[in-house]
């Protein structure tokens, strides 16, 4: 797996911490993500009316507004316009969704001269690529490699080498022709139905100068760029920068009523004072529909439609920092939400190449102006390319075999992942021949070859005694509880990390708890990244059938496995009745945070192994952190008087079966080196390596060669 | 001129400029032409101000479009501004206000202390009736024009390389 070099990864990162900083800071961040996501889900309820209202709108200021079926008819009516104004050139700001329609070559086929203005988007075009960044075209260019560019192309005699030089020889060149254009084009981030106003959100002025300097103006937008009013602008405002780049606002926000009343000007003009200059101007509001509309009958895909593009999900993503948007990403869109783009715009395929570089990890949830469930949408599209796959012969024979409720012609690598339980119980009951036995030689190459799971990882090591057996065997040691708690057996602690689980047993019993260890079934969390929707939600009742009489009794369910509580307190709202969903999450604790609830009420910490200054680092596990659970872990450790440090990375790069898959293995490996890195300083280099995940545990012990283990045995006494 | 103020939104704006590196002077309506002859570098162009100011000679006032071209400085009225953010909303008039804002390399924005408003959406609500009853077009501008895509933060992208904001406080 290739991955595309330093620049994307220094950018990326340098924008998400920025973001980070940006959103802390404003005090009404969560209010105005609530108001953004009613807004979008509002307009996109209402779009055809809108798109009515819209249109008395512009036509009242005197523009056209077009709605085109897709790119072509988009694409026909620009070259149209072009040739009725006998234009030979356009000039453009920045706008994905002309990179959508590839309107440049169909005006270039017309023989119209176009050239980007957003110098990200110029560098890009003189190259002959496409942007790798929603936002940031260019970002996987460095400095250095934009200056050999310029020199390549234009061969200067002063060649610009600085940012600043590099910049400066940009506006000269672009400035001129800015100047002679016959038509601008731009984008348009949002467009308000009650007064036709676009608002046009950017940083160098080039949108503001193709706007105001030719006489035609073309704005080109997906129809789903509309919201009802002004009044709803500000939310978005307020949030589309920070959530981008971390900056408060842009330079410029462009709220333009076209036409335009800025007198029409020829620059060459040195006799008429602006004041007499007549205001004779054309605009043209070109929206595009492309799947859009479809999209929005689509219950699953229609939430793409809230997103506003501020490239957060591709910045906050660890894959996406390591790969770029060339690879994640598809025809036009990139990163995590251009699954859903291109699955609505592209179709399946598209979206296939890259739907798998999405592990689910929910580092980009929190952060999304819109509150889009991005993990869910690349979910969605995984379980549709799946399913979209005609069955052979052979696929028949494997579907009656297989346990799972998908399809057959599913790849085999994913069949196998998502019934790990099936594996799992097949590996605990023949332990340890099982293990020997798929450790073996032949055993890995039939796996790789078959299955793809990479030979250069170590495979679990199945206990032939599971938690739940071991616990069916032994006498409780609480005799007046506190409370009553079921421990949740993830299928990783119930066949493989049990020692895990009997610590935690352990510690609540020495917190005064009375545990039970009921056989429950796996919660559908391995299906579930697989994208077996239909497996996943058949775990989910099970689950809910299985502690529905323990939450009946007032039993609080407690969970080890972070990725685990998540599905409990999101995935399952998908599946599960409300209340039902409602009860099991009210009623679920990671078993940290539980301990940490203990304390708070008063339980004994010196029931517990107290750390007596003993130096820990310890790393989260992504959907925990989401979750906002990784205090808890930490505060307990401190509170029991061990020293901690933190990781600070958005994913281990294991991510459940991602590492395990031979493809991205070398992806998986490059992903964990930042926290490697971060574990190997100085500072941390000699601290215990402590983390919550079964698979950022497994991630470690690869990368690192010294032991480690889940907070809780660390605190078992 | 520095004239302290106690007034909390003008202090927040004052604040806000300072962080962008956006330089602020304030002045009177009798003192408007000495002071803004001073920020002005030549040549300098501006359009009609809705204030009862006088421009100094040093700026030509209703420009050719090819006087804009040449001019270092462009002086325009700002409706707004926006404290919490140094921003000043710029109205889109038929005297050519957003060229003249938008291609000198300086842009002199010249807004009255009454008009700053604490934040964005006060701001917006001003604007949704004038772009509803009067199809106004405006700019949101934040210090003046920038770019990183050329490896580093470049200030002066497109637009003005320098922005200086004059408020006359009377």
């Amino acid at each position: 797996m290739a991955t595309e070099g330093p620049a994307i990864e220094e950018n990326t990162k340098g924008f998400n911490r920025k973001r980070q900083e940006a959103v802390a800071d404003l005090e009404n961040y969560e209010e105005l993500r609530t108001r953004a996501r009613a807004i979008k889900e509002d307009a996109i309820d209402r779009l055809p009316e809108l798109v009515n209202e819209l249109r008395e709108s512009v036509e009242d200021n005197g523009g056209t507004l077009y709605i085109a079926d897709d790119a072509e008819d988009a694409n026909r009516y620009i070259r149209d316009l072009a040739a009725d104004k006998d234009a030979d050139s356009v000039v453009k700001s920045k706008s994905m969704t002309t990179e959508e329609l590839e309107v440049n070559d169909a005006l270039e086929a017309d023989g119209v001269d176009v050239v980007e203005t957003d110098l990200g988007e110029w560098v890009v075009q003189l190259a002959d690529e496409s942007p790798s960044h929603l936002i940031a075209p260019a970002i996987h260019r460095s400095r250095e490699s934009i200056a050999e560019l310029f020199q390549e192309v234009f061969d200067p005699e002063d060649p610009p080498k600085t940012a600043s030089e590099l910049t400066m020889f940009a506006r000269e060149k672009l400035g001129a022709r800015i100047r002679d254009a016959d038509i601008g084009m731009t984008g348009a981030n949002f467009i308000t139905a009650d007064s036709g106003t676009m608002a046009l959100v950017t940083s160098e002025g080039n949108a503001r100068k193709c706007a105001v300097t030719p006489d035609t103006h073309v704005a080109v937008a997906g129809v789903e760029k509309i919201i009802p009013s002004t009044d709803d602008l500000s939310p978005f405002l307020e949030l589309l920068a920070r959530s981008g780049t971390g900056q408060d606002l842009t330079a410029y926000v462009s709220m333009l009523t076209p036409p335009v009343d800025s007198p029409s000007i020829d620059f060459d003009d040195d006799e008429t004072p602006l004041s007499e200059l007549d205001s004779d101007r054309e605009f043209h509001l070109v929206l595009v529909d492309n799947g859009r509309m479809a999209m929005r009958e689509d219950d699953q895909l229609r939430e793409t439609l809230y997103c506003i593009r501020c490239g957060q999900c591709s910045n906050s993503c660890a894959n996406f920092q390591h790969i770029g948007g060339h690879g994640f990403g598809g025809e036009t869109y990139s990163g995590g939400i251009g699954t859903g783009w291109e699955a609505g715009i592209e179709g399946l395929d598209t979206a296939a190449e890259f739907n798998d570089f999405c592990t689910g990890c929910s580092r980009c949830v929190n952060g999304c102006p819109t509150k889009i469930d991005i993990p869910w949408i690349n979910t969605v599209v995984r379980d549709r390319i799946n399913r979209g796959e005609e069955p052979d012969g052979v696929d028949h024979l494997v579907e009656g075999l297989t346990p799972d409720e998908e399809p057959g012609g599913l790849d085999l690598g994913k069949r196998l992942f998502g019934n790990f339980e099936t594996l799992a119980k097949l590996g605990s009951a023949t332990a340890p021949v099982s293990n020997w036995l798929a450790d073996a030689a032949p055993a890995r190459w039939a796996l790789e070859r078959v299955a793809g799971v990479d030979a250069r990882r170590d495979l679990p090591e199945f206990q032939r005694e599971t938690l739940v057996e071991w616990f069916e065997n032994r006498v409780a040691t609480v005799s007046d509880p506190t409370r009553e708690v079921v421990l949740y057996p993830d299928v990783y602690t119930n066949h493989v990390q049990v020692e895990r689980g009997k610590a935690a047993v352990r510690v609540l019993e020495a917190l005064g708890v009375s545990v039970r260890i009921p056989s429950v079934r796996s919660s559908g969390r391995a299906p579930l990244s697989q994208g077996m929707i239909a497996t996943a939600e058949d775990h989910a009742h099970d689950v809910y059938g299985s502690l529905a009489e323990h939450l009946d009794a007032g039993r609080d369910v407690v969970v080890i496995e972070p990725s685990d509580i998540a599905m409990f307190e999101n995935e399952y709202e998908r599946f599960l009745s409300e209340k039902s969903a409602e009860r099991l999450r009210d009623n679920s604790y990671e078993i940290m945070e539980y301990v940490y609830g203990l304390l708070e009420n008063g339980a004994d910490a010196g029931a517990l192994r107290g750390g007596s200054g003993e130096e820990v680092a310890y790393h989260a596990h992504c959907q925990q952190r989401t979750l906002g659970l990784e205090a808890h872990t930490v505060a307990v450790l401190e509170d029991l008087d061990y020293d901690v440090i933190t990781s600070d990375v958005e994913c281990c790069g294991m991510a459940g079966s991602f590492g395990y898959k031979d493809t991205y293995y070398e992806l998986s490996m490059d992903v964990g080196d930042d926290l490697a890195e971060q574990f190997s300083t100085p500072e941390a280099r000699d601290r215990t390596v402590v983390a919550s995940g079964t698979s950022c545990l497994e991630q470690l012990d690869a990368l690192l060669s010294r032991p480690t283990t889940h907070p809780v045995e660390l605190v078992a006494p | 001129m520095a004239t302290t103020t106690t007034n909390p939104t003008l202090s927040a704006f004052e604040e806000s400029l300072a962080a962008l590196d956006v330089e602020l002077t304030r002045t009177t309506v009798d003192d408007f032409a000495a002071t803004l002859d001073d920020i002005v570098r030549d040549p300098a162009v501006g359009v009609p101000l809705p204030f009862d100011v006088d421009y100094p000679d040093s700026v030509t006032v209703d420009p050719t479009p090819a006087a804009v071209e040449r001019a270092t400085t462009g002086v325009t009225p700002a409706s707004y501004g926006i404290a919490n953010y140094g921003s000043v909303v710029l109205p889109s008039t038929d005297s050519g206000a957003e060229l003249v804002s938008l291609y000198p390399e300086l842009h002199v924005p010249v807004v009255h202390a009454d008009d700053i408003l604490p934040d964005l959406p006060s701001a917006l609500d001003r604007f949704g009736d004038a772009a509803r009853d009067d199809d106004l077009s405006a700019i949101v501008a934040t210090g003046p024009s920038a770019t990183a895509d050329m490896g580093d933060l470049v200030l002066g992208a497109h637009g003005p390389k320098a922005v200086h904001v004059v408020m006359i406080d009377e």
